[in-house]
């Protein structure tokens, strides 16, 4: 048997290509929302490390292996040791599960294969698996703030956690409306049907499926408007206020990738993935390469989204605790059992 | 099939090792210092000497949180099967029957959500 034919070496081959795409992508993402950070506020952001600071992550990099490591006496160390690895392990099985392209029937036989298809796992369940892993990552934060035995960890890990749980509630509920109109919890077929019905976005409960959707987002990711995990005024920098180090750069990649897949389901979900326009698709039909530019519009929509959270962030204050709890109980909880109601409602009349 | 998802530990097993490994070079290389600060292993407390431990108590309404979380989050988990199969229903002409199950369900679980809102169980202390 030759190498190529044993489907290991192929996940192998995957995983370690999606490791290389997310952990640089992490990084320049960080790029990316320094420099927007820097034009929003009229300023040149990062441009030392090479042109356009195109090697600030690598310096960043080398700057946190290079510092000082500190364990403070009172932590609970194990712990305190897991908690980053939680964190950062959660967000990389999140991408196991995310196609990014369709199949690619390749013209001529490449080693054995003539269909490509870069996902390292397809589960039929692809969602679901989602949301268990995502909720996982909430392990990470509050270990992290309970093992440093420091008040503002405890309170930023307390917070966040309650915030992360609470719009997770939301969060679930605003796909059903996607998963209605597809009957599949397969991403790979959700966005196949997109490409027969054209966005969810453009349909009437789409869209409110689509609002509370990114609503829920920023507080999962405890981003702007949505950040009273590590309101900085208050709590320092919240659950990793006693981290250093490398220890925290993990914190930090995990946050990013986070952010990066959030983006990309977006895309997925409600934007079509890889669905190009109609006029190019007939350009397209029966091309071999022709998924790949569909792969192009993705990474384009996927990158919108990433920038929306650059965006926000640098236009939008913070809420307060009791405000950000109401909103998502009293508000987007309701909209989102509506929207159910809705969708139901459209479904059965369509 | 359950086995399907070796895929799945493969990533796990690069996750943690990736993780692990980063933190075991970054304590490899590390820079040596010959007379470390006695006060910087010190829990961190704005500046001045940290005074009890973070074991103490907090909002009790943090656990009423975590208790309704665990309460909607069953239910949404009950919504995702009849989400996935109501096509299948309307293709045999059952979609009314399967939509008015549904909203009998959520109006249960409707009039619960108002009788918490009433009871005051999501009501943040108001700083002002």
């Amino acid at each position: 048997m030759e190498w190529y034919e044993s489907e290991i070496i192929w996940v192998l081959i995957k995983i370690l290509l999606l490791f290389f795409v997310i952990i640089t992508g992490a990084g320049y993402y960080t790029l990316m929302e320094r420099k927007g950070a820097g034009y929003f506020q009229l300023r040149y952001g990062p441009n030392r490390a090479g042109i356009f600071g195109i090697f600030q992550p690598l310096a960043d990099g080398i700057k946190f292996l290079l510092k000082q490591e500190t364990l403070p006496k009172n932590v609970d160390i194990y712990l305190f040791l897991a908690a980053p690895a939680i964190s950062v392990i959660t967000a990389v099985l999140l991408w196991s599960s995310i196609p990014f392209t369709p199949l690619i029937k390749l013209p001529v036989e490449v080693l054995g294969k003539s269909e490509v298809n870069l996902q390292v796992l397809n589960p039929n369940s692809g969602l679901l698996f989602l949301f268990a892993i995502s909720s996982l990552s909430v392990y990470g934060i509050l270990l992290a703030g309970w093992s440093s035995n420091n008040k503002y960890s405890l309170l930023g890990a307390v917070r966040s956690t309650a915030q992360m749980i609470s719009y997770e509630l939301s969060l679930s509920l605003s796909i059903i409306g996607v998963i209605l109109m597809t009957g599949h919890l397969d991403i790979y077929r959700i966005v196949e049907a997109q490409s027969k019905y054209g966005w969810f976005l453009l349909t009437i409960p789409g869209f409110l499926s689509f609002f509370i959707f990114i609503v829920s987002v920023f507080a999962e990711t405890n981003r702007l408007p949505f950040d009273l995990a590590e309101a900085e005024s208050e709590l320092i920098v919240g659950y990793h206020t006693e981290y250093g180090a490398f220890k925290f750069a993990l914190f930090m990649v995990a946050e990013y990738i986070n952010l990066i897949t959030i983006s990309f389901l977006t895309a997925l979900l409600f934007f079509g993935g890889w669905n190009v326009p109609f006029f190019l698709r007939e350009m397209l039909e029966g091309l071999w390469w022709g998924p790949l530019v569909g792969v192009l519009f993705f990474v384009v929509k996927g990158l919108f989204f990433a920038f929306l959270f650059i965006w926000v962030r640098w236009s939008l204050p913070r809420f307060r605790y009791d405000q950000l709890m109401n909103i998502g109980w009293k508000y987007l909880l309701p909209l989102a059992i509506f929207q159910i109601f809705l969708s139901g409602i459209y479904l059965y009349i369509k | 099939m359950v086995t399907d998802i070796w895929p799945v530990l493969i990533q796990f097993i690069f996750g943690a090792g990736f993780a692990a490994l980063i933190l075991i070079l970054a304590h490899i290389i590390k820079p040596k210092l010959k007379k470390p600060s006695e006060s910087h292993p010190e829990t961190f407390e704005c500046g001045i000497p940290f005074s009890g431990d973070a074991r103490g108590m907090f909002n009790i309404q943090f656990y009423i949180v975590a208790m309704l979380f665990i309460l909607f989050d069953i239910e949404a988990v009950f919504l995702y099967p009849w989400a996935v199969t109501f096509l299948k229903y309307k293709e045999i002409g059952a979609a009314g029957f399967i939509l008015i199950e549904m909203f009998v369900f959520l109006i249960i679980l409707l009039i619960g959500y108002f009788y918490i809102i009433k009871k005051g169980a999501l009501d943040w202390e108001d700083p002002e």
